[in-house]
């Protein structure tokens, strides 16, 4: 049988040949991102910034009468809604700021909520409500800070766990990647005006994780090749890691997409968002495996030595100096 | 490499077997339950609201509100511990502000009394032997009752509990299934509640505090002060909104009533005349003897029935009530009459509840999620599937065996920790199947990369998995990391997630490295080949 190649053996791509303008670029995408972010900002849903969103499905019309909803949920005196179409035509979400006064009466959003929901009961007699979420100002600023926590808190554990099993160095790479990866996905998001719920930090932890787990494939590779190669340039010497790891990055990436793209095409409505964010999480985890994670370990001078404590470098280099022994 | 011991291969196999066993049960769900043999294990996962269909709600109370009950229960004992004191003491100038309780003993000669007569008002609170009320006297004649912090705190967790209490007995004789309630930090309810047609009525009544109350009127006073909020000497005065006379306000004696705390029983009814609907309340016997004796000392008057606050009737006590039952009549709806009668049931909460948080599925869209989430993971892993075998056939082979059992591993241990699936977690679970490969992905670039340098087919497999297994070890921690802290800053759904995604690390490291190993290692024996596909 043959078998699938999709990457030649022994492929050779000076892949770090491009490093500066690769990163130069990735800064110029990290503060095109942050601007988009300040500029336009993000759509935050309900859970961010408090109020409510009713999920509805008009049974028994094909077209949701969008223009009629939003003029009848204004009349209700809680502020202009956000009408939005989600799936078929005959679904869609209604959602709405926290109204004044929310800061003293922790309630009103609620009140908000039933008060919508029971309007709509009352006037279409075909709706049928899916889902309702209400939240006040102060249990949505928590949930903000919790999500800030979690990605800081995973970003740092990540940084420090690297650091402890590589070198100060691979850690500083990582939180750099991560960085990257994050800010990205933030601009996407400031871009597509997608709404940025809970679930969205979710998919932002774990394009965390899928891209870390690409950076230690990769520096894992360097770890054993610096170990190996001991004379070889530190630039050809990325480039044969990146290289060497790449069958394998590409195979994973393509499992991860094709399982994405099942989720996205066939999956719930309810969070295609966290699929969009994690179908792009992967093509920037992976690119900033080999144009983040890696060039800055050429900047932080990462050398044959960094695998020996510098004291001893000179006495061990002989113990440690040929291939390393295997099998 | 070849080395495989029988024992090891026994006990992975048994462990595997286990495993898929556990999954079982949550795969055979709703109707096909039933014809589950009972001697199998019957633990199952349990879906996530979002899935099921149902309502989460958070209740907060604000603990200012407990401190303002408890001063002026507070008040209220001290004006009835200086008026029980012999000689009695006298006391004026009365007032609660910004938390605390004052008050002037007219005779300064009587200091010392009021004072010993306060003391049994207080008692210990929490460890560190510190009381709950501070007592001190200023400029001589003056007493300031002040809450300390760990009276405040103790009393906020109290009524936490008994409110967490109350929530369940009204949820309870709802006739809810399987309710969740929980205590949530200091001052917070979680309540969830499966499968709820109707959420605002469950809101409706967890928002009721219900604390009724019978109280005299004051028919004495002068009408316009009452319509104006000013009370006479010893009454209050409480708003009206129903009454028949179209005043808005109705002023009641302070002391003397009864609170209705007391009772056995409350029912929904109607009227026998006016055929409305009424709530008949059933006293215990202290509480029966308490209102006869109020109806008693006062026929021809009215009293009034307070209801949170709100004046529900004001009805004239025609006879003596010594049943021990009562009727309370208002402006009632049969369903509102219902409702009050389980909130009356299940007593009075001693602290609003206002609802923070509300998240309500509908369970047409739960099954909806159900549905395209299985559809997805079919889709999703029948390629993942197919995409290995093609790329690194026997050896993608192994590994699919592998990922299947994976699966039904995760199943499995979640089923044996009772962890929920939500909706984001079948997303982590489809996203497992696409990560979960990765360690094989790893370990077979190895093996072809070992045999193109010109190894030998056992001793490239066997430096393949050797080295493979680092960077697996290393990624996979690290994600293990991202996800216990989406676990521990998670809430809800999102935690689901970050179970399965948990999990599926570990599980899919066990099968994707252990397994598929055992199985090379016993193919490799068995046919010794000189050439390797992969």
């Amino acid at each position: 049988m043959k078998l699938l190649k999709l990457v030649p053996d022994n492929t050779n791509i000076a892949f770090l040949k491009w490093r500066n303008i690769a990163v130069a670029i990735s800064i110029l995408m990290i503060i095109g991102s942050m601007a988009l972010v300040a500029q336009r900002g993000l759509n935050f849903g309900v859970d961010f910034v408090g109020g409510q969103m009713i999920r509805t499905t008009f049974t028994e019309t094909t077209d949701a009468p969008i223009t009629e909803l939003r003029e009848k949920v204004g009349a209700l005196g809680y502020g202009e809604p956000t009408i939005q179409r989600f799936g078929e035509p005959n679904e869609v979400s209604i959602r709405m700021k926290l109204p004044e006064g929310a800061d003293q009466e922790p309630e009103l959003a609620n009140t908000m909520a039933d008060e919508i929901t029971l309007m709509l009961k009352a006037d279409y007699p075909d709706v049928r409500i899916d889902g309702v979420d209400s939240v006040s100002g102060k249990v949505s600023e928590e949930l903000l800070s919790k999500g800030v926590w979690s990605l800081v808190g995973a970003m740092l554990a990540i940084t420090l766990y690297i650091w402890i099993r590589f070198e100060w160095q691979f850690g500083a790479g990582a939180l750099f990647a991560l960085f990257h990866d994050v800010s990205l996905t933030f601009g996407f998001f400031a871009l597509t005006q997608l709404e940025f719920n809970l679930n969205i930090v979710a998919a932002l932890l774990t394009i965390i994780g899928y891209s870390l787990n690409d950076t230690i494939v990769v520096y894992d590779r360097i770890r054993e090749n610096l170990k190996k190669y001991r004379k070889m340039d530190i630039i050809a010497l990325l480039d044969l890691s990146v290289n060497e790891t790449l069958a394998r990055t590409v195979m994973t990436s393509l499992t991860m997409l094709i399982a994405l793209i099942a989720l996205m095409v066939w999956g719930p409505d309810v969070i295609f968002g966290f699929s969009a964010a994690m179908f792009l999480g992967v093509f920037i985890g992976t690119y900033s495996s080999v144009y983040m994670a890696a060039p800055i370990l050429i900047w932080l001078k990462v050398g044959p030595d960094s695998f020996v404590p510098p004291a001893t470098a000179g006495d061990r280099a002989e113990k440690i100096g040929g291939p390393e022994e295997i099998g | 490499m070849l080395d495989f011991p029988r024992w090891k291969v026994i006990s992975i196999s048994l462990l595997l077997a286990f495993g898929v066993l556990m999954s079982l049960p949550s795969l055979f769900f709703g109707e096909s339950h039933k014809y589950w043999p009972t001697f199998l294990p019957d633990e199952t996962i349990n879906l996530g609201l979002d899935l099921s269909g149902g309502s989460h709600i958070l209740l907060e109370a604000d603990p200012a509100d407990v401190a303002e009950t408890r001063l002026q229960t507070m008040e209220e004992s001290v004006r009835a511990e200086m008026r029980r004191a012999n000689p009695r003491i006298n006391i004026g100038d009365i007032s609660r502000k910004d938390g605390v309780l004052s008050f002037m003993v007219r005779d300064s000669t009587q200091v010392d009394s009021a004072r010993e007569a306060l003391l049994p008002l207080t008692t210990g609170a929490g460890l560190t032997g510190q009381r709950d009320w501070d007592i001190e006297v200023r400029d001589d004649t003056r007493f300031v009752v002040s809450p300390t912090s760990a009276g405040l705190d103790n009393a906020v967790d109290n009524a936490m509990d008994t409110a967490t209490d109350v929530i369940r007995r009204r949820i309870d004789e709802m006739g809810t299934r399987e309710p969740t309630i929980i205590r949530q930090g200091d001052t917070r309810i979680v309540v969830q509640v499966p499968g709820l047609e109707d959420p605002e009525a469950l809101k409706e009544l967890l928002g009721k505090t219900a604390k009724l109350e019978f109280k005299l009127v004051d028919f004495e006073a002068d009408p316009n002060a009452v319509a104006e909020g000013r009370p006479p000497v010893g009454s209050q005065i409480f708003p009206y909104p129903d009454s028949p006379s179209g005043v808005s306000n109705i002023a009641v004696k302070r002391l003397g009533g009864i609170s209705g705390d007391k009772l056995t029983d409350a029912g929904q009814g109607f009227d026998q005349e006016t055929n409305a609907p009424v709530v008949n309340i059933t006293f215990d016997t202290e509480g029966g003897a308490k209102f006869a004796r109020l109806t008693q000392n006062n026929v021809g008057r009215p009293f009034a029935i307070i209801l949170d606050g709100v004046v529900l009737s004001a009805p004239n006590i025609n006879e003596p009530i010594l049943g021990g039952s009562a009727q309370i009549s208002g402006n009632f709806t049969v369903e509102g009459a219902n409702q009050l009668s389980i909130a009356l049931r299940s007593g009075a909460l001693p602290v609003e509840l206002q609802v923070v948080e509300e998240r309500t599925v509908g369970p047409d869209l739960g099954a909806d999620s159900i549905r395209k989430g299985m559809i997805a993971a079919i889709i999703g892993t029948a390629a993942v599937l197919a995409f290995m075998v093609v790329t690194y056939g026997r050896f993608g082979f192994y590994a699919n065996f592998a990922l299947t059992l994976n699966l039904f591993l995760i199943l499995g241990v979640m089923a044996i920790f009772n962890a929920t699936l939500t909706l984001p977690g079948i997303a982590g679970f489809i996203l497992t199947v696409g990560s979960a490969v990765d360690a094989n992905v790893l370990i077979n670039e190895r093996i072809r990369e070992e045999r193109r340098r010109g190894r030998r087919v056992v001793q490239a497999v066997e430096v393949g998995y050797k080295e493979a297994s680092r960077a697996i070890f290393d990624a996979n921690i690290t994600n293990v990391i991202a996800g216990l802290l989406l676990f521990i800053f998670g809430s809800g759904p999102v935690r689901g997630f970050a179970v399965v995604l948990i999990i599926g690390i570990v599980t899919s490291v066990f099968t994707a490295v252990v397994v598929t190993r055992m199985l090379v290692a016993l193919w490799l024996r068995r046919t010794r080949p000189q050439e390797l596909v992969i």
